[in-house]
């Protein structure tokens, strides 16, 4: 009886107000949107970026055409002379160049008609954290700022780290701007719904002198319009889901069979996903509602 | 008639259980007596006002110093000009402002110590009618009167049961399902009184209830009043309607400034 009471009394006062309703309803639906691309996004570059920056190994690159003789010297120096180095493997261009093939990337070294691979001497350190030292001791840092190499055979040292830098730093600015864009957009959906239930309150504020006079609790002048916004938010959360929905039907789910990225096993359930998006757009209605209701609302 | 007795002692009911609950809270704004001493409490009053004085600013007063007793099933009309404290007087039994200085007790349960969550449950045993109805436009005359039992979470037999009862009573049986903006003024405050007295209180506040009507329309109202102040509920007028609490004959109390200027049983509006 109560809540059925309550329910009515929210849903009268949605269609009554119907053109502010909306307004918030469609925030909260471009909020949750944003929020439902952003998430999963940052996860799966962070979580790509952070497997990479894992397997914590340096490549040494040696020159094109070196004899077996240089390669030999050059195993020797690492293996021997550089401090905090666990093992070095050998990977001849022609090994390298079959693993690509495997990879499924063949036909772009075909068009090639020779293979560009360089023979690569992969460093394992002794502690993840050493790399950049077996770096520096490899390709010391030059007063001009650039890498010389310690010895002429080697063409080029990088290890992992640098690259994973990169990508991380990309997907940063990427982050700022998502998260930026969804604090924005959540303020904004708070205030347009705390905005409707200040309309809705003003509207029915001779209904709450009278609820008052004949002895209604706080509370129960309070749950229509607590429920108002919650309402508003829900249907806005609801109907970003629902499109959210189709769209990882029809685009991200057959693109993930592709792309690594989509299907990076980091990513966030879809069922989790709905569950914390639904949360959130109640959750800032509520907010909304709550901010009208204490300014407004002196019961 | 016969039929309100009961539904009223259980009213009686939630009430006593409503204050049990807050005499043992302690005082959120302890009135502060300006004299040391106020005068004594009367014993079996429904209302009792003890020095009552109500303050908006320092010079702004709404009530000086009042101090009077009603005892259950009285009828009684607080006459006098505009400003001179009438409202603030309704106010302040319902609890919508709190006295600066002295104590107000109804039923036995002294405001001051009602805390503000419970204030709903008190107003539940006091209907009041205002001058300019307050009914609610968007619902019929039913759902007007169902309202306040809605609000006070009755059940929906209960509004089957006693809705029709007290529109029967206020004459507004055919009216049931038309607007507010359909019916007289006289009508209109019919439904008010309705919706005042629908949970049977002990205590009925008016508050210029013919304010705007005029006097034939009053005399309906007034009579109205009358007959539910003969099933025993305690009904307190405020008016500046001088015809009508000359033919009424019942107790007047006088304001003036806010002060009590006379107190007369079987007054007229003026002496």
């Amino acid at each position: 009886m109560r809540i059925g009471f309550f329910i009515h009394e929210a849903v009268r006062a949605l269609t009554k107000n119907a053109v502010p309703s909306f307004a918030a309803m469609a925030t909260v639906l471009v909020t949750v949107l944003v929020l439902g691309v952003f998430i999963p996004v940052v996860q799966a570059t962070t979580g790509a970026a952070n497997e990479v920056r894992s397997r914590v190994i340096a490549d040494v690159y040696l020159q094109p055409r070196v004899t077996d003789a240089e390669i030999a010297k050059v195993r020797g120096i690492i293996a021997d002379e550089t401090p905090h180095v666990a093992r070095v493997e050998f990977i001849p261009k022609e090994k390298a160049i079959a693993a690509e093939r495997k990879a499924g990337r063949g036909e772009y070294y075909d068009l090639l008609g020779a293979n560009p691979l360089p023979d690569t001497l992969r460093v394992y350190p002794d502690q993840p954290d050493n790399i950049t030292k077996i770096r520096n001791a490899l390709a010391p840092l030059s007063p001009s700022g650039g890498r010389t190499v310690i010895d002429p055979a080697i063409d080029e040292v990088r290890n992992r780290e640098e690259d994973t830098n990169k990508i991380l730093s990309a997907t940063r600015v990427v982050k700022i701007t998502m998260a930026l864009l969804a604090v924005l957009l959540c303020v904004a959906s708070i205030l347009l719904i705390a905005n409707t239930i200040r309309l809705s309150l003003y509207a029915r504020r001779r209904e709450v002198e009278v609820m008052k006079l004949v002895g209604a609790t706080d509370w129960f002048i309070r749950w229509p319009f607590v429920l108002e916004g919650v309402l508003v938010g829900a249907i806005g959360g609801v109907m970003a889901i629902l499109l959210l929905g189709v769209v990882k039907i029809a685009l991200v789910d057959p693109l993930a069979a592709e792309f690594a990225l989509i299907a990076a096993p980091d990513t966030i359930n879809f069922g989790v996903l709905i569950a914390v998006l639904l949360g959130a757009s109640v959750g800032v209605s509520a907010i909304g509602s709550g901010l009208s209701l204490r300014r407004f609302l002196r019961v | 008639m016969q039929g309100f007795l009961p539904a009223r002692q259980s009213t009686l009911g939630t009430l006593s259980h409503a204050m049990a609950a807050t005499d043992n809270r302690p005082r959120r704004t302890a009135p502060t007596p300006r004299r040391s001493v106020l005068p004594p409490p009367v014993d079996g009053a429904i209302v009792d006002l003890r020095s009552v004085t109500k303050r908006y600013s320092k010079v702004d007063v709404g009530v000086e110093d009042v101090t009077f007793a009603v005892q259950p099933g009285e009828f009684v009309f607080i006459v006098g000009a505009s400003g001179s404290g009438k409202s603030t007087l309704v106010r302040l039994l319902i609890k919508e402002y709190d006295p600066t200085f002295g104590s107000i007790t109804v039923a036995g349960h002294d405001l001051g110590s009602i805390p503000r969550s419970k204030v709903p449950y008190y107003r539940r045993n006091v209907g009041v009618i205002f001058q300019d109805f307050k009914l609610l436009p968007s619902r019929t005359v039913h759902d007007n009167v169902a309202y306040a039992l809605q609000v006070t979470g009755g059940k929906r037999r209960e509004i089957r049961e006693k809705v029709p009862d007290i529109l029967r009573l206020t004459g507004l049986s055919t009216k049931l399902h038309n607007f507010p903006d359909q019916l007289s003024g006289g009508e209109q405050q019919r439904v008010s009184v309705a919706r005042a007295f629908v949970n049977h209180p002990q205590l009925l506040l008016a508050d210029e209830p013919t304010g705007n009507l005029d006097p034939e329309t009053s005399i309906g109202i007034m009579q109205l009043l009358y007959r539910i102040n003969r099933t025993g509920t305690t009904v307190i007028v405020a008016t500046h309607d001088k015809a009508m609490v000359d033919r009424m004959r019942r107790r007047v109390i006088e304001l003036a400034s806010g002060r009590v200027i006379r107190d007369e049983a079987g007054g007229g509006y003026s002496t």
